[in-house]
């Protein structure tokens, strides 16, 4: 079990299994390249927590140093989870009758996205939900909706049919206010496609919801419990 | 001058064009050795050893350096801790100064800094003055920096080792003397 923790957080880290040879020779770059990226989205999320102090912020990206450098020095207060790593834990996968994958809800609900009744004003969701098992989405949903606060806001990111299958995942971190640098995370592979009907049912219990369509195949939706 | 001789006569096997590899080009991480601080002194600094295993209260009155592994609670008061590249810790722990490179599953205080290495897995809060993340840290919790208590210090600065964008930077401001908020953990007990 604790082997496959490691390895865990070695696809977490972009390393493989075969990396220890290569580790040892010295090869590769420590520096992962990063693209710039313009996101109305966050800038109309950023102007809903940069006026204001002492928020409590969800991230369930992948730990960005960069985002907690920023988020905790506006004075607010951050929480960290990858839930999509989390998601992969073998413990909590298992497999149906007719052979396919699937991922124990109950057990995840259980030991993630769990706060001791702690209320966010704000939850960056980054592009988790197109990556996340199929069964986990609605639940997941459901489960932020609990914890987020009246007149919190979810800033979450849906691909569009054209990104494709094999979209890249990549980990977001805040360069600015409306701006976003993308560093490629480890190989998940994109779940579905959301149609607007898809999101705005997702999140049917949030009071509002705002799309922002960008140039790189990717809708941006900023939503308000 | 160039001898001219037939590849048969070679002993070592002459190199072969690398055939075409198919697998997905990978970012690899040269392993970084683990280095101790500049300020670091053996003499000064307690060792615990990765073959060693303590359950129970681990206090003490000095600098430590942990690379075991430890299922309690740990407790330096006003000294500073660094957990080892191979440290297993399942407790709540209370330093000045906390530099973590192994694992940790447990509240971590440090009443000046905390410090993730990036080889760090922490799965539980941190309270702390100033906080350090380095990239490819893995973090499940929550953070709250604490304003320090001396007036004359008027900024906390929390830093991480890539660049901070300057947009935030004006944005960033603390008043001091504000209580923390409360945790989102309760008390982990081991």
């Amino acid at each position: 079990m604790a082997s496959v923790t490691q390895n865990l957080f070695r696809l977490f880290r972009g390393e493989t299994a075969s990396g220890d040879a290569q580790q040892a020779t010295g090869q590769g770059s420590d520096k992962a390249a990063r693209a710039k990226r313009h996101s109305s989205g966050l800038a109309e999320f950023t102007k809903v927590i940069a006026g204001r102090e002492n928020l409590c912020i969800l991230d369930l990206g992948p730990t960005s140093p960069q985002n907690i450098a920023l988020l905790t020095g506006m004075g607010h207060r951050i929480y960290n989870e990858d839930a999509l790593l989390c998601s992969f834990d073998p413990k909590y996968q298992s497999k149906n009758e007719d052979g396919t994958a699937t991922v124990n809800v109950e057990s995840f609900l259980n030991e993630n996205l769990k706060y001791q009744g702690q209320q966010f004003d704000a939850v960056l969701a980054w592009d988790i939900p197109d990556y996340l098992h199929a069964s986990l989405v609605k639940a997941a949903v459901a489960r932020l909706a609990t914890v987020m606060k009246p007149g919190g806001v979810l800033l979450a990111y849906f691909h569009t049919r054209d990104a494709g299958p094999e979209a890249p995942y990549y980990r977001y971190h805040i360069a600015g206010k409306d701006s976003l640098d993308l560093q490629r995370g480890p190989q998940f592979r994109l779940q579905r496609v959301f149609n607007n009907r898809h999101i705005e049912n997702l999140f049917r219990e949030f009071s509002n919801i705002k799309f922002f369509l960008a140039r790189d195949n990717v809708r941006e939706v900023l939503v308000v419990r | 001058m160039w001898k001219s001789g037939k590849p048969e006569d070679r002993t070592a096997p002459a190199p072969q064009p690398s055939a075409p590899s198919f697998e997905p080009k990978k970012e690899i991480r040269p392993m970084e050795p683990f280095k101790q601080p500049d300020n670091f002194r053996a003499a000064d600094v307690a060792n615990i050893g990765k073959s060693v295993i303590i359950k129970g209260e681990l206090s003490g009155s000095e600098d430590l350096f942990l690379d075991g592994e430890v299922e309690g609670s740990i407790d330096l008061a006003d000294h500073n801790l660094t957990i080892g590249p191979h440290g297993r810790i399942r407790a709540n722990v209370h330093a000045k100064d906390v530099v973590i490179h192994g694992k940790v599953d447990g509240n971590v205080y440090g009443t000046d800094r905390v410090e993730l290495k990036r080889s760090a897995v922490l799965t539980g809060d941190i309270s702390t003055q100033r906080i350090v993340i380095e990239d490819g840290a893995y973090f499940k919790g929550a953070i709250d920096i604490k304003k320090e208590s001396k007036p004359a210090a008027s900024a906390v600065t929390t830093s991480v080792v890539k660049e901070t964008p300057k947009a935030f930077a004006a944005a960033a401001s603390f008043e001091p003397g504000v209580s923390p908020q409360a945790s989102f953990a309760e008390e982990k007990k081991y």
